[in-house]
């Protein structure tokens, strides 16, 4: 096969060669279209060749690199034949991935802040402490998590993903460690393992993609910060012209808020639907519905008393949390290059139903020891965003969220078992807001440097100003973010 | 969960349901959707995931991209890195087996021909660089030729009954751009040599093969927008190797063109880039004809 060409090469180029000898004018156009001629017979005797070896390609898998090779040493045929510049066949192009090496890439960020509250005792008034990291970065510089994301296909059946959360504590978290199949059919996915839950729009979406430095307040509140679910999802995509999606999961439910259960069986059940699709070619648009049932067995937080003496309190019973949302966004012509608006948005509304342990046991004091009453909870949140690229490489955006208290019952306070409403002083009532406000530079794709300032009202008669800067830079492949 | 069975049961239903004739092709770009109709006719509906005015560096994976994705039998993408930033999230969410790399369902146009500009060093320093070669490989008819072939023969193995079909339009349109590619050819002979300054490299297959010579760039490296410092070092290289016009894609932004159009004292040329970028451009051959036309008037 390689040798055929090889004569052909040789035929080809010596008549190549050949034709600034040829004075006529007439003589030298009829030999330019008969080269032409030759040129594509020859094209039409690759492309069969290339046919033949995309089929044997095809045909055993093991073929596959002596015909890459071949199809290589045939294109290198075909340039000399041509008279081609320089052209070339990167060396890999048909590999994916280096091989069998799966793809990593490091996500590095760090802050400065200035906050006029101190961070280390951060909490949101009115609303049960999720114990996750839902705080301000630390006061001056910082780094902030470092992310290492490794994937790579595991067969021809699974993919598979694990993200590494390097702390600036020095601890290492699985933030997402999952398989996720490639070969179900009829729009289904099924997923395994730790990752993040689709309840919800800004939950799947990676810290490091978000619009501003932290999540917002309903997300602080409800989900401490982001759901992770360790369980299974399936998730499937109706065959319809716009966008359908629906998916439910079945987890541990070890995550705020829940906790973990040490039974058998799924300690958490998440439901969502999303819909979505474009209109006219300047705006796409998703919505979607999401449903999160969990439990709690003592889960427990410090609260302190009305002497200032901190108390454990722990709550048992069933966590619901209902979850819209939707975005929009803009870009003239479906063009972001230049411009565009996402506008994003989600409301919350969180139920609990239990018992209250109140036990000042353990304290220095004890003043009633250990109680336990009924209490239940129905609270909400929301926020709006919306982030403007002006110019290519700058965008500023706008948050407000805020969270209401709605109704309480704490029967241990309102069936007068001893302790007052003062003694629980984190769950007192209380409707925290926050307006943020940010600016960010984007020198390329892989980096961004963020201004942002905020007022955030979370605690109780203690408006936290704060500044930060942000930097995120992204090391490895180009990565794909989610719409 | 309770709702999983009633999915599973809809679902069934639909799969139960008779497979509509058409060979369902979602094509990355333009390009491919004009090409795969050209292949396809009546047998195939094509949808364009992007149109001549997107970036195709840019391009989100939009709700409605994964509704199409779910139900494609091919997706038609160019493939050497060109969509990394979107078709990988298409083919993880829309749960479609056909479609994911490797299948014959997916198919990458940048396999089928040799790439220009394959950088010896891969380095973000140097931008974002294209490490596989540059992809924006259609604007050479004899790639648009090779793409063709392929094309055809994959579309003849996803629905064998209509190989036939697919062979004999593939025929008739290969004599037809390869009649339209002597004249192309011949019309162009007076553009050999014309410097030019180019937006990004996603012409580079038609400076080489109209051997037009390539000046500078409005990029200051592939993938970041214009900065006033690079248009202006632009300028002082162009004092010295003038540049006869600036070309810019429908896409790209028009002000830098414009910018050095009016100091450097030479005409931007708007070209379509891809099928629908401009009125003419209705189609693979209307796309030629007129980025041909446009150029030429320049050296008139
Ligand atoms: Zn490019």
């Amino acid at each position: 096969m390689v040798k055929v060409q090889t004569v052909a090469v040789a035929i080809a180029s010596t008549l190549a060669s050949s034709i600034p000898a040829l004075a006529q004018n007439s003589e030298l156009a009829g030999v330019r279209e008969e080269m032409k001629q030759l040129q594509r017979n020859y094209e039409e005797r690759m492309q069969a060749l290339e046919k033949r070896l995309t089929e044997a390609e095809t045909r055993a898998a093991k073929a596959e690199k002596s015909a890459g090779q071949a199809e290589q040493s045939a294109n290198k045929a075909e340039k000399s034949a041509t008279q081609a510049e320089e052209t070339a066949v990167a060396a890999g192009r048909r590999t994916g991935e280096n091989a069998f090496n799966p793809a990593i890439s490091l996500i590095m960020q760090g802050t400065w802040a200035r906050t006029s509250q101190d961070p280390n005792n951060f909490f949101i008034s009115g609303f049960m402490p999720s114990g996750g990291e839902v705080g301000p970065p630390k006061r001056s510089f910082g780094l902030g998590e470092t992310e290492l994301s490794i994937s790579a296909n595991i067969d021809p059946y699974f993919r598979g993903i694990v993200i590494a959360s390097l702390s600036p504590e020095n601890t290492v978290a699985v933030e997402e460690a999952y398989f996720q199949t490639l070969a179900l059919a009829q729009g289904f996915t099924l997923k395994g393992g730790r990752f993040l839950s689709g309840i919800g729009y800004q939950n799947e979406i990676h810290q490091h993609a978000w619009d501003f430095q932290d999540a917002p307040l309903p997300y602080k509140a409800f989900l401490g910060g982001r759901y992770v679910q360790d369980g299974v999802q399936l998730r499937w995509v109706a065959p319809t012209p716009f966008f359908l999606e629906v998916g439910g999961e079945l987890a541990s439910g070890a995550s705020f808020p829940g906790n973990d259960l040490n039974k058998n069986g799924a300690g958490s059940t998440a439901l969502f639907a999303h819909v979505g699709g474009d209109i006219g070619e300047s705006y796409a648009w998703r919505t979607g519905l999401s449903y999160l049932r969990t439990s709690a067995n003592n889960r427990s937080f410090q609260d302190p008393n009305s002497l200032g003496i901190p108390v454990t309190n722990s709550f048992t019973g069933r966590a619901k949390v209902w979850v819209v949302d939707g975005v929009l966004k803009w870009a003239p012509n479906g063009n972001s290059t230049q411009q565009n608006v996402k506008l994003q948005a989600e409301y919350f509304r969180s139920e609990q139903d239990g018992t209250l342990t109140y036990d000042d046991l353990a304290s220095a004091a004890p003043v009633f020891g250990g109680l336990t009453d009924s209490f239940s909870s129905r609270q909400s949140g929301w926020y709006a965003q919306a982030v403007y690229q002006f110019m290519p490489r700058w965008r500023m955006g706008y948050r407000y969220d805020a969270l209401r208290y709605g109704s309480v019952n704490n029967a241990i306070v309102n069936n007068g078992l001893g302790p007052s409403a003062a003694d629980f002083s984190l769950l007192g009532p209380y409707n925290p807001s926050r307006n943020t406000a940010m600016i960010d530079f984007s020198p390329s794709e892989f980096s961004r440097l963020r201004l942002q300032i905020a007022q955030d009202k979370s605690r109780m008669g203690a408006t936290d100003n704060q500044v930060f800067i942000q930097y995120i830079h992204s090391l490895g492949p180009h990565g794909a973010h989610r719409f | 969960m309770k709702y999983i069975p009633a999915i599973i049961a809809v679902s069934l239903w639909l799969a139960a349901q008779p497979a509509l004739a058409a060979l369902n092709i979602l094509a990355c770009e333009p390009e491919w959707a004009a090409l795969a109709k050209e292949l396809g006719g009546d047998k195939v509906s094509v949808y364009a995931a992007t149109t001549a005015l997107q970036d195709p560096h840019r391009v989100e994976a939009r709700p409605s991209l994964i509704a199409r994705a779910r139900s494609a039998d091919l997706m038609v993408c160019t493939g050497a890195e060109l969509e990394v930033g979107w078709v990988p999230l298409l083919q993880s969410q829309a749960g479609n087996p056909k479609i994911q790399p490797n299948q014959k369902g997916y198919f990458e146009a940048a396999m089928a021909v040799p790439l220009i500009d394959v950088p010896t060093r891969v380095d973000r320093s140097l931008g974002d660089v294209h490490p596989a070669g540059n992809p924006h490989l259609h604007l050479n008819p004899a790639n648009i030729a090779k793409v063709a072939s392929a094309l055809t023969e994959r579309m003849a193995q996803l629905d064998a009954p209509e190989a036939a079909y697919y062979r004999d339009r593939a025929k008739s349109f290969l004599e037809r751009w390869q009649t339209a590619t002597v004249r192309w050819e011949q019309e162009g002979a007076p553009l050999k040599g014309l410097p030019l300054v180019v937006y990004h490299k996603d012409l580079s297959y038609l400076v080489r093969w109209l051997g037009m010579r390539e000046v500078g760039a409005l990029e200051p490296k592939p993938g970041l927008p214009p900065t006033t410092a690079h248009l202006s070092e632009l300028l002082s290289q162009l004092a010295k190797d003038p540049a006869k016009v600036v070309v810019r894609s429908a896409y790209n932004d028009p002000r830098a063109a414009a910018f050095i159009a009016e100091r450097a004292r030479i005409p931007v040329v708007l070209l379509p880039y891809t099928v629908g970028g401009t009125e003419r451009a209705k189609d693979l051959f209307g796309l030629y004809d007129d980025t041909l036309s446009r150029l030429l008037a320049v050296t008139k």
